[in-house]
Order: C-alpha cells, then structure tokens, then sequence
C-alpha cells in the first residue's frame, strides 16, 4: 500500500503512461485515442503523490478539486470514494478529465513538475469518473428540500451544466435551454468523438437529468423567448447565461468565402453533432479524402479540426499557424497527439490571401512568413511579416480556427444588458452578476473564447451567488456599478492567455 | 415534437403543412424562419414560415423536395410529428408603410414572399405580387395573395397561365407603366433574384431579397451561410435572411450554394433507388 513508501521512494516511481491507440490505427477512426489506466496503474500513479502538507494542486485547479484527499483514495483503491470526492467539486470529471489542459493547472502547479514528473491528476480524474460510470454509478440521488425557487439556464455547455448541478442540489427548480437539437454545447458539437466521446458527455447530462434538472431543446432564448419574458412572465426567480462564444471569427483576407473554405465551428459541427463522418448521415461534407487540407490556427479547436481531417482522409491535413510551435495554445497533448498522427505543422505563416479557380473553389493560398518581433501583452513573442517573403502552396479544404466573437442573439434582445466593445457580456468574475437584475453570465460569453474547465468554475461561482441571492433577495449591485471595477472581461479577450478552449 | 395539422399539395413537389408550435405561431414575424430536423438522423433544413396563427398555435411552412431531406420532409402526413423544429430565426422583414410594394415569387420563393406581402398590406401599403413559374401548375398561392393584394400577376415560363414571361418582364412592365413603386420584396431562385435587382436599380426602388444559402445551426454558430452584401461578410442566420438587393454578392452566393451539389445528386439517386425497391402490391411494406 501506497502509505508503506517512503518520500525517497515515492520519488522513484515513473509517472504511468496511459494507453492508447496506436497512431496509425487511430488516424483512420473516430473511437478514442486515450483508453485509460487499469485499476494497477491507477493505484501506482495514485502512490506516486507526496500528499504535500500545502497541496499547491489544488490551488492550480480552478474549481478546487480536493485533489489530495481523492489521490490519496485511489492509492487506497477506494476508487468510488475517490469520485465521490471528485464530485463535491466538479459535476463532470468524465469530461474534466479529458479536455482539461492539466499542464497549465493542477499538474503544473504539482511540487514534483519542477524537478520530477508531476503526478498524472487528469489522468487519475478520468479513471475515477469512469470506474464510478462503469460500476453502476453514484450513490442514490440524495434529497434535498426545494426551495420553491426556478433558474432558468441558458445554455448546455460547461458553464450552463456547472451551474445547473449546483442549483438543482441547492434544492433550486433549474430548466437548462439548449438552442440546438442535443444537449452538451461545444462538449457536442465542438470537441470531436476521439477526444471526447459523446457517449461520456451523455452519461454526465443524464445523472443531471436523474438529479431533477430539466431540459429543453431546441429553445433559441433572445427568440423564442426574451430574458425579460423569462422572467416576468414565465416565472423564473434568475436567469443564468452560459451561451458562450459562438460567432466564428474569419480571416479577414481575400477569398475567405470560397467554396471549401469553413470555420471550424461548422466543420466540426458537421462532423460532431450532424455526424457527416458516418453512413447514411443526411448533413453533407465535402470528401476529404486524399484532399490537401489547411487548418489555420493553433488552439485546441485548430487540433481537434486537423486531427478529424485526417481521419476523414485529408492527405496532407496540416496546421498554418501564424507564431512558432512553441507559442501554439494548444494542449501539449494534443499536439504530440496531432503530429503522432501524421499532421503536417507549418509554423510562422500567415494567409494573405486564399485563391480560388473561375468556378470559385479553394485550390490553394498565398502566405506570408512571419517572424517573432516584440513580447506583446499574452506574454507571448508577437509576430511580424518578414517584408517580400511570401509564397504559395495549393490546398483543396480550408478550416479557420482562429476563435469566436460572443453571439449577438442574446444582447439584441436583452439591450439593457452591459456588454464590452467586444460583445462580451460584463459579468462579475466571482458572481456572475451583469448589469440586470437577476441576470447572471458566466463562461465564455463573458471571458471570450476559453476552456471548458474555466466555464465550469465560472458556472459553479455564479450557482453559489445565485443560491444567495435567491435566499436573500438581495442584488448589490448598482446598474453600471460593473463598469467601474477591474474585471477579466475589460480586456480584449484575444489577449487573455488562455490555453485555447 | 411538432404535431402535423393539415397538408396540400401546392404544385409538384412543393407541400404545404400546417405545423402545431404554439410558441413560434406567438412570436415569429414576417420574414422569419424555423429550422427543422424531420428524423433522428435528419439534415437541419431552414424552411421560411409561411404564416402562422397565434391564437391557434400553429405554424405553416411549404417545403419544395429538392434534396434527400426535403423530400423526406414531403412524405410526412397529417398527424405525424417533426423531431426537431428551432426558431422563430433570422431578422423579421422591414415593414414601412409604402405607397405601392411589390412582392415577387419565384417559383416556392412566393412562399418566402407571402407572409411579407400581407405584413406590408396590414402596415397599409398597396401590394402588388408578381408570382411566377415555370408553368400553371407550378404559380403557387395565388389565392391566398390575392385576398392582401391590389394585383396579382402570374407569369408563366411557357404561357400556360398568367403572364408569358418572366417574373422581371412582369416588373419591368409595370414600372415603364408609371406604377408608384417605392418597394419591392424578391424571393425565389438566385438568378431571379439577381435580375429583380438590376430591373430596379436604375430606378432607385428599395429593393430586398431574402436569401437561401447553406445553413447549419441557424444561429450565427457556423458561418456557412455568410454572404456578401457590400463587400462585407455577413450571415443570412442572424442579420438576414433579407439584404438589400443592390448590394448583393450573387455569383458567390449561387457559387457557395452548389458546395453539395454532387452530394445531393447523389443522396437523391440512392432516395429515389430506395422508393423504387419499396413500391410492390398494397401491403407489402
């Protein structure tokens, strides 16, 4: 047992490598590139902690996971204990555990990475959440007295869900809204089937779902129902806003409207939640097979669009990334992933221009060199054109991940709500409180293009504000009081260094 | 799910059905649309709502089977049910009081064109609809105009009814008749469209178009149905359907419409493959 080790022999044992598919396997399937740690090697990886007396892990993890105490359970081989620990903190390790960039958070801030390997915490969330999934699930729900108090959420994706799981055991009616046909927002449509598979993000909507939430589809609010209808006359005591950002930034050079050329956004849209990929689906995409496929961007979106590419046949499928590899925001696995599968990487380069034939298809770009100039305001290395080094190279299918401005549909419809010069709404980092009474946002909404595990904890901070002020009645907050404090959300999004999504 | 309350058949291959959605018959405008999803593996259609009632909670929408989904869509009867139906979306049309508006169809485009004709007429303009097709059969709902409309103008490709000529002949032949026109409204096929701009452009009439590009969400997500409408990128989802004519990208957008094509020709064979093998003796299925 893990107790038994010494600190010196603790720091001996090597960090558990998770399975996987083998790449060459993997670049022509949909099914799960990681397959996750058995029971031993949870247990030997689980041994490797120092159970720090100050775990600066947990510190590292945004929404504060008891990392130590559930480590500590699974060295134990109480692996349901473990989740259960998990879960007091974060509703969706299954996913939490996939998507999370661990490198940046708790692992990062793990005493053993400066020296050693740092503890495999994402892994170890991951096995936890699956075991408890694959050995009949939680304990029984537990009962919790209603407050007579409704919530309406707006959104599926990680903020709407963070938040709807903590109101619905605050004892809160919550009836999350889902624009779209199926619930889990870009855990759905975004994040691809080998990195996430849908089958997991189900399983979390329906222990939500057995928790008493209730669901709607297909419910456009700004359309078919405005904030203020929700409110005053549908009944609801607040409503939250996690409809993140989903308008797809273009390039801004000639030719960006060419047939072949999409935004990620609908590209892996197509793929994810109309399943293209599949036979018999009825959404269209154009073959990629044995087509030259360019994918601008260097986020996890630009990974995840690549990656499927490839596996849709794409011959080269390879990233235009405009600063250098290492600047790439990127989860590092993804990219080890990425290249393991045969992805082209061009790094330095910058569309000038994409060119078309006399029928208007993509046949290929013109691209500038760039080369890295002054340290700008994300901390990283800004790029700059070399002047007159320009070429081209002949491409079939262009995919543009190069972020999301927030969707105007709610503001058009709600005008009394502050947004910034970016169409971010402005939302108090630690209470999602905007500039509406009983209006609450939180995610990338207010933050700009973020990380799911970032959306979470913005989800559960305003769950704990909304509880309190459904408790209390009490709303703080002058209208345009926001605008005077400093706040994430002042500055441009695009600045912000965060990891990709 | 949205229960099916009534269907016609308007012309061939062009359906109407009356759609149970109380929530949408509340609030949609003129000018707006729904996405529908017909089965659990079905393509998300934009379908323009054709008109609606609030008190009853119903919806209309007129579906032309063109591609493997819409013709799906055509098969559904009255008590079936639609797995998915999202909106109301889109902008509503403009609607000012004019002197005289004219409302012209192309084809199923005089389905986009309706509901704005009669949202014109009850804000007080004198409507003129100019409805065409390829022959009679095809020049749908003019009845129905003709109970919001001073005139109503089929035209025909073959002469069969109405008018010999196109719906633009029809146009151009009421301007040089010194009609007052301050508005014209144009749906139907692109270059009809295309041609309904250049007849009022030199005359300076406010001129819209409600455009049809390729859509997935239908709520500024995916950027698929991103247009050129004076040199800027916009999205037909969100800040149309409806664009000033004049400022159109047609070429692009007739160019980014056949994106799927050999897909659909596809898709269609095998549909039509699969309704051959399904025909036997009463029964058999």
């Amino acid at each position: 047992m893990g107790g038994d080790l010494s600190r010196r022999e603790r720091l001996k044992l090597p960090r558990q490598e998770m399975g996987e598919q083998p790449p060459q396997a993997r670049a022509v399937n949909f099914d799960e590139v990681n397959l996750g740690y058995t029971p031993a090697q949870a247990v030997a990886e689980a041994e490797r902690c120092l159970l720090c007396a100050r775990p600066t892990c947990i510190e590292g993890c945004p929404v504060g996971i008891d990392i130590r105490e559930f480590v500590r359970l699974v060295a134990e081989e109480r692996f349901q204990d473990a989740a259960d620990v998990v879960k007091r903190d974060n509703f969706l390790p299954a996913i939490c555990g996939r998507v999370c960039p661990q490198e940046d958070q708790c692992e990062g801030a793990c005493v053993l990475a400066k020296k050693y390997t740092p503890v495999a915490i994402g892994n170890l969330e991951r096995f936890v959440a699956d075991y408890e999934r694959g050995h009949g699930g939680p304990a029984g729900v537990v009962a919790v007295a209603k407050t007579g108090k409704r919530v309406a959420v707006v959104g599926s994706g990680p903020a709407g869900l963070a938040c709807a799981a903590d109101l619905v055991r605050s004892g809160h009616e919550v009836t999350v809204f889902e624009a779209l046909h199926e619930l889990g927002g870009v855990l759905l449509y975004g994040i691809p089937e080998f990195r996430l598979p849908k089958e997991i993000v189900r399983a979390e909507l329906d222990q939500l779902a057995e928790l008493g939430v209730r669901f709607e589809t297909n419910a456009v609010i700004g359309m078919i129902e405005t904030i203020d209808e929700l409110l005053d006359e549908d009944g609801y005591d607040a409503v939250f806003l996690g409809v993140g950002a989903g308008l797809p930034r273009f390039l801004g050079v000639p030719g960006e409207n060419l047939v072949g050329v999409y935004s990620a956004n609908e590209f892996l849209t197509r793929v994810n939640l109309m399943r293209a990929y599949a036979a018999g689906a009825e959404t269209p995409l154009l073959d990629l097979y044995q087509k030259r496929v360019a994918v601008f961007g260097g986020g996890n979106t630009a990974m995840d669009a690549v990656r499927t590419a490839r596996r849709l046949g794409a011959a080269p499928a390879m990233i235009l990334y405009r600063r250098s590899e290492a600047e790439m925001p990127a989860r590092a696995e993804e990219a080890v992933h990425a290249k393991a599968e045969g992805i082209e990487l061009a790094t330095l380069v910058s569309p000038i221009e994409l060119l078309g034939d006399d029928d208007g298809w993509l046949t290929g770009v013109r691209l500038q060199r760039m080369e890295l100039g002054e340290t700008d305001e994300s901390g990283r290395q800004r790029p700059q054109p070399i002047p007159g080094d320009e070429y081209e190279i002949a491409i079939d299918v262009a995919v543009v991940a190069i972020g999301n401005a927030p969707n105007p549909l709610i503001h058009k419809t709600a005008p009394d709500l502050e947004q910034t010069a970016w169409g971010t709404i402005v939302a108090d980092p630690e209470t999602g409180r905007t500039s509406k009474v009983a209006v609450f946002a939180g995610g990338d909404i207010v933050t700009g293009g973020a990380t799911v595990i970032l959306a979470m904890g913005a989800g559960r901070r305003a769950a704990v504000s909304i509880d309190e002020y459904l408790d209390t009645g009490v709303w703080e907050i002058e209208p345009g009081g926001l605008s005077d404090r400093p706040r994430g959300s002042a500055r441009h999004p695009s600045s912000l260094p965060v990891p990709g999504r | 799910m949205n229960r099916i309350l009534e269907t016609r058949i308007l012309a061939p291959d062009v359906k109407y059905f009356r759609v149970e959605a109380p929530r949408v018959a509340r609030k949609r405008r003129a000018g707006q649309f729904v996405i529908v999803r017909v089965t659990g593996n079905g393509e998300r259609i934009p379908l323009t709502i054709a008109d609606a009632d609030p008190e009853a909670g119903w919806i209309a929408l007129i579906v032309q089977g063109v591609g493997k989904s819409t013709r799906t869509f055509n098969h559904l009867e009255v008590g079936d049910t639609i797995n998915d139906l999202a909106g109301p979306l889109g902008m509503p049309s403009e609607i000012d009081q004019h002197h005289t508006a004219v409302v012209v169809g192309g084809g199923v485009g005089t389905a986009i064109a309706y509901p704005t004709a009669v949202a014109l007429a009850d804000a007080g303009s004198d409507v003129i609809a100019i409805i065409g097709g390829r022959s009679r059969q095809y020049v749908i709902l003019e009845e129905e105009l003709r109970a919001v409309c001073t005139g109503v103008h089929p035209t025909t490709d073959d002469g069969s009814y109405g008018y010999h000529g196109l719906v633009t002949d029809k146009l151009a032949e009421l301007l040089s008749d010194g009609h007052r026109i301050d508005y014209v409204m144009a749906a139907g096929p692109v270059p009809m469209m295309r041609a309904v701009a250049e007849v009022t452009r030199p005359h300076g009439i406010d001129t819209v178009v409600s455009l049809n590009p390729i859509m997935v969400d239908g709520t500024g997500m995916c950027g698929g149905c991103r247009v050129s409408v004076g040199g800027e990128t916009r999205f037909a989802c969100v800040d149309g359907p409806e664009f000033d004519a004049h400022l159109v990208d047609f070429e692009l957008l007739a160019r980014r419409n056949s994106t799927y094509g050999a897909f659909e020709n596809y898709r269609n064979e095998e549909l039509t493959a699969d309704q051959r093998c399904r025909v036997g003796p009463p029964g058999s299925r």
